[in-house]
């Protein structure tokens, strides 16, 4: 059974604190990283994004996030990792990703960090509708 | 065959809807393409990707699943 990393809406600061709490009892980590993606307010044509609308092919989705994690555990030394991905209306300056890597040691968690993220930009397949403060949109691309 | 084709972001606009049952005669990837290109022509000057059983494949790629979908430029992250 495949993690849904799906969650509906932005993610909050409470969400990702609860998230590093819960590592406390895990006595074997010495580093952990954390990646947060943010929405920003994009000026197109003197227009502004105010929202990102992410949809996605959540089966193939869910399938690519697994074999990310895969990859990234047989890569690094890490203890765990959690990955959580919005889907529906996150508005600029809310939290749209949350990637969590712990190791026993730092430099295994810069490099997993990295690829991780890189991995998820490039092959998993999440649309984002920016919405602009008139209503008006555009789709977004990942360069 | 009959194949369920599944349409997103602007790829559906375009589509006007999100999966639909799409009868089939051809055999490779590029053959399906040339097909939605006559069912809507609009898809001809847009960027996307073919995915069978969630799977990138490329125009060489024969059809043999019946679970196809039709994806834009991805914007995770």
């Amino acid at each position: 059974m495949k993690k849904n990393v799906f969650k509906e809406g932005a993610i909050s600061s409470q969400f990702i604190a609860d998230s590093i709490a819960k590592h406390q009892s895990k006595t074997g980590i010495g580093a952990h990283n954390i990646f947060l993606g943010q929405v920003r307010a994009d000026e197109v044509n003197v227009k502004v994004v105010s929202a990102i609308e992410y949809t996605a092919y959540e089966e193939m989705a869910n399938q690519k996030f697994h074999e990310i994690r895969e990859a990234a555990f047989d890569k690094f030394d890490l203890n765990c990792m959690h990955i959580y991905h919005s889907i529906g209306k996150v508005n600029t300056g809310e939290i749209c990703l949350f990637v969590f890597v712990s190791s026993p040691r730092r430099k295994e968690v810069f490099s997993a960090i990295e690829f991780i993220v890189e991995e998820i930009k490039a092959h998993v397949p999440v649309f984002g509708k920016e919405i602009f403060e008139d209503e008006s949109y555009q789709w977004k691309v990942n360069k | 065959m009959r194949l369920t084709i599944k349409y997103f972001g602007q790829i559906a606009e375009i589509t006007q809807c999100s999966e639909e049952e799409f009868e089939f005669s051809g055999m490779k990837v590029s053959d399906l393409r040339e097909a939605l290109f006559l069912k809507y022509s609009k898809l001809t000057n847009k960027d996307f990707q073919i995915a069978q059983n969630q799977e990138l494949v490329s125009n060489e790629t024969e059809i043999t699943a019946t679970e196809i979908a039709l994806l834009p430029p991805f914007a995770g992250g």
